[in-house]
């Protein structure tokens, strides 16, 4: 067979994925980009080259505020998620025998598989004034009357990190158990503690995982609306739920889009920000 | 010191249970509230689920989606990830990229591009643009599995069958695919389990005939009910079977 054939042939296996892509991910991305340049008259589409979908971006309150709102949740859920993952996963790494790590990993993370309007709903039912939370601590007399955790800034964070500590412990583990004890024993012969051991030598080794897991943590909670939705509740609209918002009641496609570049456009710096100890692969 | 790590694992496990455990439970909850104090156990909540003609639609449509979606993405994955992995073609690292490139990007902003493009074409939204929105999130996923999964190994067997005179399809189907199985049935399962799941695409892409996550949404605008927890504890149950089908079947066997 020719090279020219088997050449052929390699375009006939690629071909269907990459047709597919193109036209359900590529085309409506570009479309998406110039719509967020047209505008919006009435109701009637005016495509042209136009910032002023950026310019409203910038001048509504409403608007720019959730893109604090969001950011600043997104980064307490980052920072919160991987200082309670890591424990964990070093616990099933270190500490729980062998044989029993891959079904302790199983069980940590399996509620990572309920749906996410489910995972949503069940911490509503935990947080609700009736309450699981609300009727535990009336009923030891830490509060006398049920608080407020439903439809605020605290459940939706809550919600996140629970589903965040799951997928990190995953990571993180996989790092930890890459690890050669070799690593380990020798800082302790060495008369390293066990904090300088972590600080100067596992830490270090296991930072570029911890820094892909944390950016992925990053991309998919900055980008969820079910989660603030049910949890946060209108309190405070996050990005997502602004862009919900204009694609409802006002089908506003143009402001929307430029939205959704914006959002990305943070992810994408979110990444050159990271990228230095990003390992995608390593997933 | 000995005492600390332990403690602290129960405490996880229980912050990662409570959310799960207490749907469960008040699924059986004898009562209209599903919160304390628990009544029960009862059954009620499920025949009434049962007795749902809207749910129950909804749990095939989700159920047809994601084995059609997930079939869809794995032959288009095994195809590019074989075209790419046994053929040198240029601008492969271009393509492999392109291919991977719908990962990086949030399910709302793909299920919002292609609301764009479908409205604008003049398309109705149906179950079928669901899918297609599905098969362009899990593509990525069983691409990358499949391709990570063919390795030198399997190319000296392609070519031993090639010199024995088998022809392209031959080689394809009797040797790549046997041997990269338990790749293309990991794709598989993690598709069939993510486009079950997911939301905000089947949300913004349907209309009339809707999956289970959406109904299960337009439900919780009605507030907290056991009904929606005994779908809940359903909808948890084929996930954890599925992932349980995959911890057991596909890589249990790949350990040495």
């Amino acid at each position: 067979m020719t090279n020219g054939g088997q050449s052929l042939q390699g375009w006939g296996f690629v071909t269907p994925a990459l047709l597919w892509t193109i036209a359900f991910f590529v085309v409506p991305f570009l479309v998406m980009g110039a719509m967020s340049l047209a505008t919006l008259e009435g109701r009637t589409l005016i495509w042209g080259v136009s910032l002023s979908n950026y310019a409203e971006i910038a001048e509504k309150a409403y608007i720019w505020r959730a893109f604090l709102v969001s950011l600043e949740i997104t980064l307490t859920v980052t920072v919160v998620s991987v200082l309670l993952a890591y424990p964990l996963a070093w616990i099933i790494a270190f500490r729980v025998p062998a044989e029993w790590q891959r079904l302790a990993l199983l069980l940590a993370v399996l509620p990572f598989w309920t749906s996410y309007v489910v995972r949503s709903y069940a911490w509503l039912l935990v947080l609700a004034r009736e309450g699981m939370i609300n009727q535990a601590m009336l009923g030891i007399g830490l509060i006398s009357e049920p608080i407020t955790l439903a439809n605020t800034r605290f459940a939706t964070v809550t919600g996140f990190v629970h589903f965040f500590v799951m997928l990190l412990t995953l990571t993180i583990y996989a790092n930890l158990i890459q690890l050669s004890p070799n690593y380990r024993r020798a800082a302790m012969d060495l008369g390293a503690s066990a904090f300088q051991t972590f600080r100067y030598v596992i830490l270090p080794l296991t930072l570029p995982g911890v820094v892909t897991g944390a950016f992925l943590t990053f991309v998919l909670c900055i980008g969820d609306y079910v989660t603030p939705q049910i949890l946060g509740g209108n309190s405070e609209l996050t990005v997502p739920q602004v862009i919900m918002v204009q694609l409802g009641r006002r089908a506003d496609f143009p402001l929307a889009s430029a939205l959704a570049i914006a959002l990305m456009a943070i992810v994408t710096l979110a990444y050159i920000f990271s990228a230095r100890w990003l390992r995608l692969d390593r997933l | 010191m000995r005492v600390l790590p332990w403690l602290y694992f129960v405490l996880a496990f229980a912050f990662i249970y409570l959310p799960v455990g207490t749907l469960v439970l008040f699924s059986f909850q004898d009562g209209i509230l599903p919160v304390p104090p628990f009544n029960g156990p009862s059954l009620r909540w499920y025949s009434e689920v049962a007795a749902d003609d809207d749910l129950i639609s909804a749990l095939a449509n989700s159920l047809l989606i994601a084995t059609a979606s997930s079939a869809v993405a794995v032959v288009l994955g095994f195809c590019a990830a074989y075209g790419l992995a046994r053929h040198v073609l240029p601008g492969s690292v271009f393509m492999r990229g392109l291919l991977i490139a719908p990962l990086t990007v949030s399910y709302l902003i793909i299920g919002l591009g292609l609301l764009i493009v479908l409205t604008r074409a003049g398309l109705g939204l149906s179950l079928l643009t669901v899918a297609i929105g599905h098969v362009v999130i899990n593509l990525p996923l069983a691409f990358a599995i499949i391709y990570a999964s063919m390795g030198a190994q399997q190319q000296n067997a392609e070519r031993a069958a090639r010199d024995l005179g088998a022809g392209e399809a031959q080689v394809v189907w009797l040797v790549t695919v046997p041997m990269v199985l338990p790749a293309i049935a990991a794709a598989f399962f993690l598709s069939v389990t993510f486009s079950w799941d997911e939301f905000i695409i089947a949300f913004l892409l349907t209309r009339f005939d809707v999956t289970l996550p959406v109904e299960i949404w337009s439900l919780l605008r009605s507030g907290l009910s056991p009904r929606l927890n005994a779908v809940g504890s359903l909808v948890f149950l084929v996930s954890v079977t599925a992932v349980i089908l995959l911890e057991l079947f596909v890589f249990r066997k790949r350990r040495p």
